[in-house]
């Protein structure tokens, strides 16, 4: 509302200025030629009107960013998202800085040094004193920014801890697909695009000519990770570009087909421990899409929950690895893994109480499980 | 006041010995012309109509941003089945929408119809040529352009609609037209149609650079041209080398999609299949497509930054503040532009050591921009500012190129770039300092020259309230911006419900909205204005401006050939503004140093002797030649 008001009164202003250069015009053909002596019409109107754009401007900013920041995200989740942010934000105050100087300088000079008959302005082509100092101020400033950004770019970009967390993810037209490497092994098995297959539930192309794959399980709608150990993501894409966005974690990343990436970060706030602080007993860690992969690129959700190792443990229990699901519809699908491997497959297996080929087929038929598209 | 008279009686005085007298038909004078200034209005004329289609385009994006979940089914009439049963927007039409409108103010508005007006317009008239280095080339340039637009206009009333998948197209997304229906026929049409786009470009530019090198009048050396010109030189050397790399990273995406190669494809499962592409990088097209994309932000800044310093000295009736330094910046910047563009990529997988090489030679760009803008704001100092809507425009530029240029700042440093990557905040970044300075640029550059255009005047006052209502939309709508970036809101999204995190921003969102729309109807008052001068306007003076570069001496309505009469000669560089000495605040270039012995400095009594030499010289006149 506050800004609909705000709105209207920029509105009233412009008409304002519209009837006030109208009269001007009026007025000017009533009176005295003496207006006429300035090369352009309204010349002490404009010179006026950066001024009053410069005070309002001023206002302006910073009542909108005072009443926005309340809106901002809240503090970052992560040990290197707390370390950008408050890099931003120097850096963020020192152009504000710059902003206010630069833009006051010129609105000021507009008005200040506007047309007045019989002034001659300064013949002042160039100064090399000048030029210099304004050449090296931001040079410096330059460097030392430069420098700042390098020092964490190389640490958040250095290679994952040994200890981390290793969880795969993989965009999709229009969702998420996270494997974790299980809990026998704890290793991700291999993938190969080929393999992906949505109506016999490899949705991400788990390769089970590797053993470390058999217990790989994955979900479409949650990522369940550690509080205070480091996640290291394996990105990948399935169709077209995505892009990992995680807000709260500041962790981005592409999705790219055919080149797998990464990421690693610690998450060090729990779901619950951010529902305390920040009073809502709803909020969730999320995980969007900043790629635009087509129609759905706006609501590919993953509800992100980090939660402390016991609970990580719970829920991994209770997933399913993919091996199991697809031998529970698709008995036969035994034969496809290499021979020296079938008998630890079979672990796999549900309780095979004799698979008769009728039970086999209803089976298949209740796992065709459609695409998200 | 001798200066200024013996100026003009140069020109009252009209050999006609060499005129054209064949009257050229209506066909080749107007349509198919090769008269640059027909030329350069035709692209402002297309400019203009990509411009309102474009915005339009905006409005109706920000109005399914600003209101989600509105009935907009009152769009029916123009939008028809884009409008679903429930009155909301077509999802993929709003990703539609968002491509042709970045396509569109990209490609058709700010490089051709920026640079396609006013590098055509200027570029013979302030070297002192009769024409274009070739006016049939130039004219192929237009025509190529035209096809390329209409092509472009055809793919908006598909079926299946325009292409989609933003306007940096990337693949695997355009390549497969089975990933989403703006993969179809409009992607098709929109590679052929930039493809086209393309030779038109390469056409024009090659045209400008011989043209300034080749062409110019006697005395013209290169440190008395105008910055206009030096910018629209530079621009055009960046179109060359930059548009080529487009061409081919359009032409392998043409393969991909046409005859089963796999440039950019590989390991790819859609819709139920595993394609047999592998191999392929869908980086190696990001890499190509912005090796001409970052240079493309200045081929649209660089001419609106020389058209700007070029009004700013005129109306603040003073010299350009560093002549020598501006060009030196509009060089590194053309110079560095070609090796940033890897910093629109920090977060695509590419190694994190390139990252860092692009984010330090980013930010070194930084300094030469300071320079222009600090030159800028030393030029206003005890100026006489007169504020023509030129004027306005010229510096609500330079604001704007401030406050755009300095959040750059932070996006070219790839840390920070993590989390601000394809939000918001990027979005409110390349609005300010490349959409709107631009636009600003062009606005500057048609009331300033329009009384050279069509010898009649704009109304100033419509123009001033043109001005102060942009300049107040323009950071209604792209400041609050910044804050939906900080806030994580990534682009390109239908709307922000699906997330918890998205639901922060719901009024900020709708008083952009707003913002955006009083805007573009702001717009109209410059449209009145433009079309209503054109036939009714007050008849221009030859030099309503007193400005001394050598388009205000010519007749009021040029003719075919710009000058009746042989061609000025150049004596002096462009900016001689409020001169100590001499009584008049602007001598033109044509005017000797031998007639101005009372505002002459010391060293510039020395070029009265070069005047004999100068006159001597060549006439370099395309007309006498044969």
């Amino acid at each position: 509302m506050v800004y609909l008001v705000g709105l209207l009164l920029l509105v009233l202003l412009g008409v304002a200025i519209a009837i006030a250069a109208k009269l001007q015009k009026v007025m000017g053909s009533v009176q005295s030629n003496t207006e006429e002596d300035a090369p352009a019409p309204n010349n002490k109107i404009n010179g006026a009107l950066w001024i009053i754009f410069l005070i309002a401007g001023t206002v302006g900013a910073v009542w909108s960013y005072l009443s926005a920041r309340n809106y901002f995200l809240p503090e970052a989740s992560s040990p290197h998202g707390r370390e950008t942010d408050s890099q931003f934000w120097l850096d963020m105050s020192l152009l504000t800085i710059a902003f206010f100087i630069v833009n006051f300088l010129l609105f000021f000079f507009a008005w200040k040094y506007q047309y007045k008959k019989g002034y001659k302005a300064t013949f002042y082509p160039e100064n090399h004193k000048l030029e210099l100092i304004w050449t090296a101020i931001p040079a410096v400033i330059m460097a030392v920014l430069v420098f700042l950004g390098f020092r964490s770019w190389t640490q958040i970009m250095s290679d994952a801890p040994a200890d981390a967390q290793v969880i795969e993810i993989m965009g999709k037209q229009f969702g998420w697909i996270v494997r974790y490497p299980g809990i026998q092994d704890n290793k991700l098995g291999n993938y190969n695009f080929k393999l992906i297959d949505d109506n016999n539930n490899n949705p991400s192309g788990i390769d089970y000519s590797d053993e470390a794959s058999f217990d790989d399980f994955i979900n479409v709608s949650e990522m369940h990770v550690e509080v205070g150990k480091p996640v290291s993501l394996k990105i990948r894409a399935r169709d077209v570009l995505h892009s990992v966005f995680i807000p709260h974690m500041r962790v981005k990343m592409d999705a790219v087909p055919g080149m797998p990436t990464k990421f690693w970060f610690t998450p060090d706030k729990s779901t619950e421990q951010m529902r305390a602080e920040l009073g809502n007993p709803n909020f969730d860690y999320e995980i969007a899409c900043t790629e635009v992969c087509g129609r759905g690129h706006f609501a590919m959700r993953l509800r992100l929950i980090v939660e402390d190792k016991a609970s990580v443990d719970a829920w991994k229990q209770q997933q399913k690895p993919v091996l199991s699901t697809i031998l529970e519809n698709d008995p036969k699908f035994i034969s496809k893994i290499p021979e020296k491997l079938r008998a630890k497959a079979m672990d796999y297996a549900p309780y095979v109480e004799e698979v008769d080929s009728t039970t086999a087929a209803t089976g298949s038929a209740a796992a065709a499980t459609s695409s998200l598209r | 006041m001798s200066v200024v008279e013996a100026n003009l009686e140069h020109d009252v005085h009209a050999h006609d010995e060499h005129e054209h007298h064949e009257e050229l038909n209506f066909w080749r004078k107007y349509i198919f012309s090769e008269d640059h200034k027909v030329i350069a209005k035709q692209y402002m004329i297309t400019g203009i109509f990509w411009a309102i289609i474009g915005a339009a385009m905006s409005v109706v994006f920000r109005i399914q941003l600003g209101f989600p979940g509105a009935d907009i089914s009152w769009m029916k009439p123009f939008l028809g089945k884009w409008i679903t049963e429930t009155g909301a927007l077509d999802p993929n039409f709003y990703l539609a929408l968002v491509t042709m409108h970045g396509t569109i103010m990209v490609f058709f508005v700010l490089t051709a119809g920026l640079s396609g007006t006013f590098s055509n317009f200027l570029i013979p008239l302030q070297v002192g040529a009769r024409d274009m280095a070739s006016g049939f080339l130039n004219m192929l340039s237009f025509w190529f352009f035209f096809a390329s637009s209409v092509l472009m206009f055809v793919s908006i009333f598909l079926e299946t609609g325009p292409a989609a998948g933003g306007w940096v197209v990337y693949p695997p997304l355009s390549a497969l037209p089975q990933a989403h229906m703006g993969s179809e026929m409009g992607m098709t049409l929109w590679l052929l149609s930039m493809a086209i786009f393309i030779m038109s470009s390469l056409l024009g530019s090659l045209n400008y650079v011989t043209t300034i090198i080749n062409l110019r009048t006697r005395g013209m050396t290169f440190t008395r041209l105008p910055l206009t010109i030096w910018a629209f030189m530079i621009t055009a050397i960046l179109g060359i080398i930059s548009f080529p790399v487009l061409l081919s990273a359009a032409l392998l995406l043409i393969f991909d999609r046409h005859f089963g190669t796999s440039f950019y494809l590989s390991e790819i499962y859609i819709n139920g299949e595993a394609l047999p592409n592998v191999g392929g990088s869908p980086i190696l097209f990001q890499h190509l497509f912005w090796f001409l994309g970052h240079p493309e932000v200045y081929i649209v800044l660089l001419p609106a930054l020389g058209i700007t310093s070029e009004i700013i000295a005129t109306n603040s009736r003073k010299p350009i503040f560093g002549y020598r330094a501006m060009i030196a910046s509009l060089m590194a910047i053309a110079f560095l532009a070609f090796i940033v563009w890897a910093h629109h990529m920090f977060v695509t997988g590419m190694n994190p050591f390139l990252g860092s090489i692009f984010m330090f030679l980013t930010l070194i760009i930084a300094v030469p921009s300071a320079v222009k803008a600090f030159n800028y704001i030393t030029t206003l100092w005890r100026g006489n500012i007169v504020f023509t809507p030129a004027m306005l425009f010229s510096i609500g530029l330079v604001s704007l190129f401030v406050s755009g240029g300095l959040t750059g700042i932070i996006l070219g440093n790839s840390a920070l770039d993590i989390q601000l990557h394809d939000t918001y905040f990027v979005v409110a970044h390349f609005h300010i300092v490349m959409g709107a300075a631009s636009a600003f640029g062009f606005f500057a550059g048609i009331y300033h020259w329009y009384p050279k255009m069509f010898g009649r005047m704009m109304n100033s006052t419509l123009g001033q309230l043109h001005f102060w209502l942009t300049f107040a939309g323009v950071y209604l709508v792209f400041f609050p911006m910044h804050y939906i970036g900080i806030a994580g809101f990534p682009r390109r999204y239908y709307q922000f419900t699906s997330f918890d995190f998205g639901k922060s921003f719901t009024d900020l969102n709708m008083f952009v909205s707003i913002a955006a729309i009083f805007t573009f109807f702001a717009q109209f008052v410059f449209l009145w204005n433009f079309f209503y001068s054109m036939f009714k306007g007050k008849v221009a003076p030859m030099n309503p401006w007193k400005s001394t570069t050598l388009e205000w001496t010519t007749p009021v309505n040029v003719g075919h050939g710009n000058w009746v009469g042989e061609i000025p000669a150049v004596y002096r560089w462009p900016y001689d503004y409020s001169k100590p000495g001499s009584d008049v605040d602007f001598i033109p270039q044509n005017v000797p140093h031998s007639q101005t012995p009372e505002s002459n400095f010391p060293h510039e009594n020395a070029y009265i002797a070069q005047e004999k030499e100068i006159e001597a010289q060549n006439y370099n006149d395309q007309f006498q030649a044969h």
